[in-house]
């Protein structure tokens, strides 16, 4: 124990010149729908001096399972994730759900293997959401994008009530350029995703998403962003199902000047 | 197993379209949610120590759990030496012939009943009118649910499910043979109709029984409040009073309550204070000018017990307030008669299942987003979504989820482990996705995902997945 808590001490000192390394978890999602988060994630992280690295062994944070009820195979996923990422000094997720999964679900998972449990906490205590690292873990300043419109916000449930996501995302969009903010009303109002529920319980998730796209309707905003893609996924489907107008972008691709290309659900040739 | 499950889940889905389908429904609900949410905020805002007092009530309840044997023999030691009788009763059909044979032996013919959800659960108005009784419910949503031959939608606002044309409508037809013929439509003059037909009745009931919001251990008394008085009609009108309540309901001190009552109305309705709180210790003393002749208290045990000292024992510190029903995403979709059991909303889909037996309501813990706002508003902090999420861990290790969904969960599982693989085979339905959807950006239909696909699009994955761009395109990173 003394010997390794002495060479950690000197790992640390030698490490204190050298740029934080940080964990990139991508999410299932924004790895198969909307890579472009990832980029925009691996991008803002850079641009704060963040050496980033992306796993190779991640895919999923195992929620589907997680909020399934099935622990044993919860475990599973919980175990590789932790090894994954092991050696880097922070986990970054570009989602307030994965990163809860990651932070206050994994060390639920172990409670009789003190051996996991600990890794488990270590990798609890290092990890963050993309908002809440940039705005208070690394201060982020200058960010260089432009967006000439006007915004509403989408709180994500798991992110705002277990991570305490408010004020960062806010506050990092009032760097960009032209953006303006609408609040949007019943923004902290599930939009009625919630996973496997959507597919589910579906008559109950679409009269909630109705109900969330009303409102950003009345909101008369040009576009709604949020912190996690599948709130996003259900927003925009049902948005584009009534060919409502709104634009639906990730937080991550607005702060990082991603918003040229098509936003969520909308035909690749856009405007 | 996965039968009765499956039945039930069409019985549930099918509770749950009427529910959205039903415009009534939908209007009545849609008018109410945002007027309890925001009226809690305010009360909420208005009194900065609010969440230091949820701390202390949520450990008054917690030390009363506990400590509920002490606690309970107090309280029943109290009553008895006020004068009162105490009866106990393990499960809703005993509870219901304690009462019944109370009413029998007094030869009563009419009984007034103020709000009491644990009657509910024991059935007590078809129990006693079995044997005879005319039960006339006094608190006015009750009242209005019983006119409507129907059970509470909410726990504190029992006709919140109504709008009020159903009202004026319920109102003529049964009010008319009485002499009120004309069609009141306005919101006093609907109230004040109720007020003087149930007035009739107040006076000539034989036994009023009443629910217990809190019992006082060091007074043996108990408490209730309303806001419409018909509490204390019913409590000190008849010549015998009944106090029905479930044993969580014992707390040690009058320091304690008032504690609690700080909590309860503004959680439950955004007042400072419910209109009335009414405090009661016992029958008619000789120096007493009125009240009843007798007092009894029957404490029903209806498989609490047996939550005491297990993962869900912080579900019996609930003071029934209502507001994880009134912040509900999913309550608010589709009101309360969907759960379909007389406890509706997260409380009830936490509380059912232990009541009534895991296998009763299978849907309950599923049918919820885990988005967590009932856990933020709750006055003495009861984990309800964490307490959904362990009962789908319940249901999952006592096999009640279908074989095909635990399949497929083992299934995936498999494939993600293998990170490489999961890859390349996720790489077929991105390609199949892409070409088919052909540069729209969106999917009206996905094999499997009619849920999703009816009634929104699928907006279109990438061509190629983020990891398989940054590892091809950018070999630095291999």
């Amino acid at each position: 124990m003394r010997i390794g808590s002495v060479i950690s001490i000197l790992m640390k000192t030698h490490q204190s010149n050298s740029p934080i390394t940080v964990g990139l978890f991508v999410t299932c999602l924004a790895d198969l729908i909307r890579p472009q988060v990832a980029f925009a994630a691996v991008s803002l992280l850079e641009s704060a001096q963040c050496e980033v690295r992306v796993p190779r062994g991640q895919s999923c944070c195992g929620q589907p399972a997680l909020n399934s009820g099935d622990r044993a195979n919860s475990i599973e996923i919980a175990k590789q994730v932790i090894t994954e990422f092991s050696d880097v000094d922070y986990v970054v997720v570009p989602s307030g759900s994965c990163a809860d999964t990651l932070k206050n679900k994994y060390p639920t998972l172990f409670s009789k293997d003190m051996r996991w449990a600990r890794r488990a906490q270590k990798l609890a205590d290092k990890t963050w959401e993309l908002t809440k690292f940039l705005f208070e873990k690394v201060e982020l300043k200058g960010i260089d994008a432009a967006l000439d419109g006007v915004c509403t916000y989408h709180d994500s449930c798991t992110g705002l009530r277990e991570l305490l996501i408010y004020e960062q995302p806010r506050e990092l969009l009032k760097q960009v350029k032209g953006l303006r903010l609408k609040e949007l009303k019943d923004s902290n109002v599930c939009c009625g995703f919630g996973g496997l529920f959507s597919l589910k319980y579906s008559d109950i998730s679409t009269h909630l998403v109705s109900d969330k796209c009303t409102e950003i309707c009345n909101s008369d905003a040009d576009m709604v962003l949020g912190g996690d893609l599948g709130c996003l996924l259900n927003i925009a489907g049902r948005l584009r199902r009534d060919n409502k107008k709104a634009r639906v972008f990730h937080i991550a691709e607005v702060l990082a000047g991603m918003t040229d290309g098509p936003a969520i659900g909308d035909p690749e040739e856009s405007e | 197993m996965s039968e009765i499950s499956s039945i039930q889940r069409v019985e549930f889905q099918d509770r749950v379209r009427t529910a959205l389908n039903d415009v009534n429904l939908q209007r009545a609900m849609a008018k109410a949610k945002s007027g309890f949410v925001d009226k809690r905020l305010e009360a909420k805002s208005a009194l900065p120590e609010f969440d230091q007092i949820r701390d202390a009530a949520r450990d008054i309840k917690d030390h009363v759990l506990s400590n509920l044997d002490t606690y309970l023999e107090l309280y029943e030691e109290k009553v008895i030496e006020n004068g009162g009788h105490v009866h106990w009763a393990r499960d809703a059909e005993e509870a219901c012939s304690i009462i019944a044979e109370i009413c029998k032996a007094s030869g009563a013919r009419t009984v007034t009943k103020g709000k009491s959800m644990v009657s509910e659960e024991m059935y007590l108005n078809p129990a006693l009118e079995a044997v005879g009784m005319e039960v006339v419910e006094t608190d006015l949503g009750e009242y209005i649910v019983q006119l409507a031959g129907e059970t509470p939608s909410h726990i504190i606002a029992p006709a919140v499910h109504k709008t009020r044309e159903q009202i004026t409508d319920l109102f003529h037809e049964h009010h008319s043979p009485l002499g009120y013929t004309d069609r009141v439509t306005q919101r006093e003059a609907l109230v004040n109709e109720a007020r003087s037909v149930l007035r009739e009745r107040f006076v000539s009931a034989d036994v009023g029984i009443t629910g217990a919001n809190f019992l006082v251990a060091e007074t043996g008394a108990n408490v209730i409040v309303t806001n419409e008085g018909n509490g204390d009609l019913t409590s000190s009108l008849p010549k015998v009073h009944i106090v029905t309540a479930g044993i969580e309901k014992v707390i040690p001190s009058l320091e304690d309550l008032s504690v609690l009552l700080r909590v309860l109305a503004r959680s439950a309705t955004g007042q400072e204070f419910s209109a009335y709180t009414s405090i009661y210790s016992g029958p008619r003393r000789p120096e007493d000018g009125e009240g009843p002749e007798a007092y009894h208290v029957v404490l029903l045990d209806n498989g609490r017990s047996s939550m005491l000292g297990g993962d869900y024992q912080s579900m019996l510190r609930c003071i029934r307030c209502g507001a994880c029903l009134n912040h509900c995403p999913v309550y608010g979709a589709i009101g309360g008669h969907a759960y379909g059991w007389i406890y509706p909303g997260p409380m009830g889909s936490v509380l059912t299942p232990l009541l009534n037996g895991f296998d009763s309501a299978v849907d309950l813990p599923n049918a919820c987003t885990l988005n967590g706002r009932c856990k933020e508003v709750c006055p003495v902090h009861i984990p309800l979504s964490d307490l959904l999420l362990k009962h789908r861990t319940e249901q999952h290790e006592r096999k009640l989820t279908s074989a095909t969904s635990r399949w497929i969960l083992t299934a995936w599982t498999w494939l993600v482990r293998r990170p490489r693989f999961y890859q390349a085979v996720m790489a077929i339905p991105l390609w199949t996705m892409n070409r088919i959807s052909r540069g729209s950006g969106r999917l009206r239909w996905i094999p499997f995902g009619r849920g999703w696909t009816d009634t929104r699009d699928f907006p279109v994955p990438s061509r190629k997945s983020f990891l398989r761009q940054w590892y091809s395109q950018e070999k630095g990173h291999e």
